[in-house]
């Protein structure tokens, strides 16, 4: 077995030149999809993590029905029942309550969304108070809002000014309110700074008419990853007769979409580039076995099996790729270390498009050790795919012909 | 009480490759013993390399027989054929003989370590054979680093390494001059004489075939004359 080793590795060196510069070519095509591949998962991260920290969070629990109709008529009491479930990686359930209102102020009046937000609860989760522009963030007690810029802007009002708010409440009772802006938040995602409007929860649930209730509990957890299995958990917990429990892709699947849609495109790049890198080993291989057909038909014709003689150039073969997947990955690992922590920053008619729908503008990548280790398994595949040409050469080479040239 | 170690009855080879059939053996009929030097000669194109090779169990005979310390290998399977020759028969070939990655030493010891014999017994054996072939001091050369002749001793070296059952050597001087042709020979005749492996060589060089003990003369594919020597 020793010798097999020694011969592959000897032979490796025999054209140093043809191995180096196949081991480089596979060193690139590592380097450049761990790269693209970093910088994908890195900006999709980022926008999956930006749309989840501005509202969704990683999951929330409804009355069942509640996401198809978004109706005020879907709140529900937080019980025992539900309160037992927040249990590690369950750090909170951030409670809210949300139904569309008519504000006015003088002769302006606009369709809005007015949340009932526990002040800190909802500031832990989405920074809530860090938006702020002008005025102060309310409390718990508070009979106040606090207006998305945009929406004060159109309706003309600053701060201590009064709104008048009418909807319909829970049930069918007529919700009327009058409250004064005690702050301004500016959103940098047009649509929320045009619509959003915060009260206490308090104060909201008094507004609908719904004491002691929420339409939606924002799930906070310490381990995001797990969401999937701690949804599935609480499904197992609560009844799913009465709640809905869904997670952000669930809630968001048009994301979840663009991004597989993006993935796959990329997917195609690299396998593209796999291909046209495959062609260089496969000339590599077809040269090695080409030049070697004298040496194999001696091999043969001495007592070595052909399983021994093809071992041989599959160990070569997969070691000029080894060599080359650790080169790029060692190539690629400080660019995106460096980009991980200094994204890039997107220029400015980007930003804003990011801005519109709450993405923070940057790309950062993502150092995924999936994404290095992907690339070895897909390098160490095509490689040993490939080394079934030699053997089948091999196994079919007639020594007294391999050795009559 | 003579050990038959190779026999060949009624052996035919014909190459139908090209459009007209080459009829490369007509018949050969051959017995050789334990311990013979024998030279196969005969004109180019005779089918000397055929018959080694059919012996050889490298190529196989269009008809006849061959039997090895009295198996018949016509009946083994490539794959055995390749195992065969390996715990049985020592090889030497025109030129390029030796695996160019590894050292002289490494080249004998090759189908010992194939085999899996101990370290110390191929350790010994290859020091011992590479001083009988003169090359003692030259073991961690490889074969580029070495002249034709010798790496013709070195592969002579490895085939005898294993002990096989016989030698089958085609034209092992056909490139080299006169002073290594001689000197090759002499090593064979002395580790023929000091080891009794069986030796069977092609050749048509004279000089080659005046240290025979048994010459074998092939013409067109037959036996012609079959003469021994006392040498
Ligand atoms: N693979 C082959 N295909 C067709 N003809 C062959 C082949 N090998 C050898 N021959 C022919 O068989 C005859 C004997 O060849 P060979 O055994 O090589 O003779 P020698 O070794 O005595 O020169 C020659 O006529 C040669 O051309
Ligand atoms: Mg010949």
């Amino acid at each position: 077995m020793f010798s097999i080793f020694k011969m592959a590795f000897r032979n490796i060196w025999r054209n140093k030149r043809r191995t180096l510069i196949t081991a480089t070519s596979i060193m690139f095509a590592v380097f450049f999809a761990v790269a693209m591949q970093s910088l994908q998962k890195g900006a999709w991260d980022n926008m999956v993590s930006s749309v989840i920290n501005y509202y969704f969070g990683y999951a929330q629990v409804h009355k069942k029905g509640y996401w198809e109709e978004q109706s005020i008529n879907k709140a529900f009491a937080v019980n025992d029942e539900i309160t037992n479930t927040k249990k590690s990686p369950i750090e909170e359930y951030i409670p809210r309550i949300e139904s569309f209102a008519l504000a006015s102020s003088g002769p302006r009046t606009k369709g809005t969304l007015v949340i009932g937000v526990d002040p800190e609860l909802e500031n832990s989760l989405t920074d809530l108070k860090e938006k702020l522009i002008k005025g102060t963030y309310f409390e718990a007690s508070d009979k106040a809002v606090v207006i998305a810029e945009g929406l004060a802007d159109y309706l003309k009002v600053d701060l201590r000014d009064t709104l008048i708010l009418v909807s319909q409440g829970y049930r069918g009772v007529n919700a009327v309110g009058k409250y004064a802006v005690k702050g301004m938040v500016k959103f940098p995602s047009g649509e929320l700074n045009n619509q959003m409007l915060y009260l206490p929860l308090a104060a909201a649930q008094q507004f609908y008419g719904a004491e002691e209730l929420v339409t939606t509990l924002v799930l906070k957890t310490d381990q995001p990853k797990a969401i999937k299995q701690t949804v599935a958990n609480l499904r197992h917990e609560l009844d799913t007769n009465k709640y809905e429990i869904m997670d952000w892709e669930e809630m968001i699947p048009d994301l979840v979409q663009a991004r597989e849609l993006d993935e796959f495109g990329s997917t195609i790049v690299l396998w593209i580039l796999y291909l046209i890198i495959g062609f260089g080993i496969f000339g590599t291989l077809l040269m090695m076995v080409k030049e070697r057909s004298y040496e194999f038909g001696v091999l043969t014709a001495i007592g070595m099996p052909r399983w021994k003689q093809s071992l041989i150039v599959w160990l070569e073969i997969i070691f000029i790729g080894i060599i080359g997947a650790i080169a790029g990955m060692i190539l690629a690992t400080p660019l995106v270390l460096y980009f991980k922590n200094n994204p890039i920053q997107l220029p400015q008619e980007m930003a804003e498009a990011y801005e519109k729908f709450g993405v923070e503008p940057i790309i950062p990548m993502a150092f995924d050790p999936k994404i290095f280790l992907l690339q070895a398994f897909v390098i160490l595949g095509m490689v040993t795919l490939m080394a079934l040409y030699p053997m089948i050469k091999i196994s079919l080479l007639n020594p007294i012909k391999a050795m009559r040239e | 009480m003579k050990e038959i170690v190779i026999k060949a009855s009624g052996v035919h080879k014909t190459y139908n490759e090209t459009k007209v059939p080459v009829h490369a053996l007509r018949g050969v009929d051959l017995e050789i013993e334990k311990g013979e030097f024998t030279a196969i000669v005969g004109p180019s194109g005779s089918g000397k390399s055929t018959l080694l090779n059919i012996i050889g169990g490298l190529d196989r005979p269009s008809e006849g027989k061959i039997e090895v310390g009295g198996k018949d290998i016509s009946t083994l399977s490539d794959n055995q054929l390749i195992d065969f020759r390996r715990e049985n028969i020592g090889f030497v070939f025109q030129a390029y003989n030796l695996i160019p990655v590894l050292t002289a030493k490494e080249n004998v010891s090759f189908v010992m370590e194939l085999q899996n014999r101990s370290k110390t017994e191929v350790d010994n054996r290859v020091k011992e054979l590479l001083d009988a072939v003169g090359l003692g001091d030259r073991g961690d050369n490889r074969p580029a680093e070495l002249s034709g002749g010798q790496q013709q001793r070195v592969a002579v070296a490895r085939a005898l390494a294993p002990k096989p059952t016989f030698i089958l050597a085609d034209e092992p001087t056909a490139n080299l001059d006169s002073t290594s042709t001689a000197n090759l020979l002499d090593i064979m005749a002395r580790l023929n004489k000091e080891e009794n492996i069986t030796f069977v060589f092609s050749t048509h060089d004279r000089r080659v075939v005046d240290r025979a003990r048994r010459v074998i003369t092939l013409v067109d594919g037959k036996i012609q004359t079959d003469e021994h020597f006392k040498r």
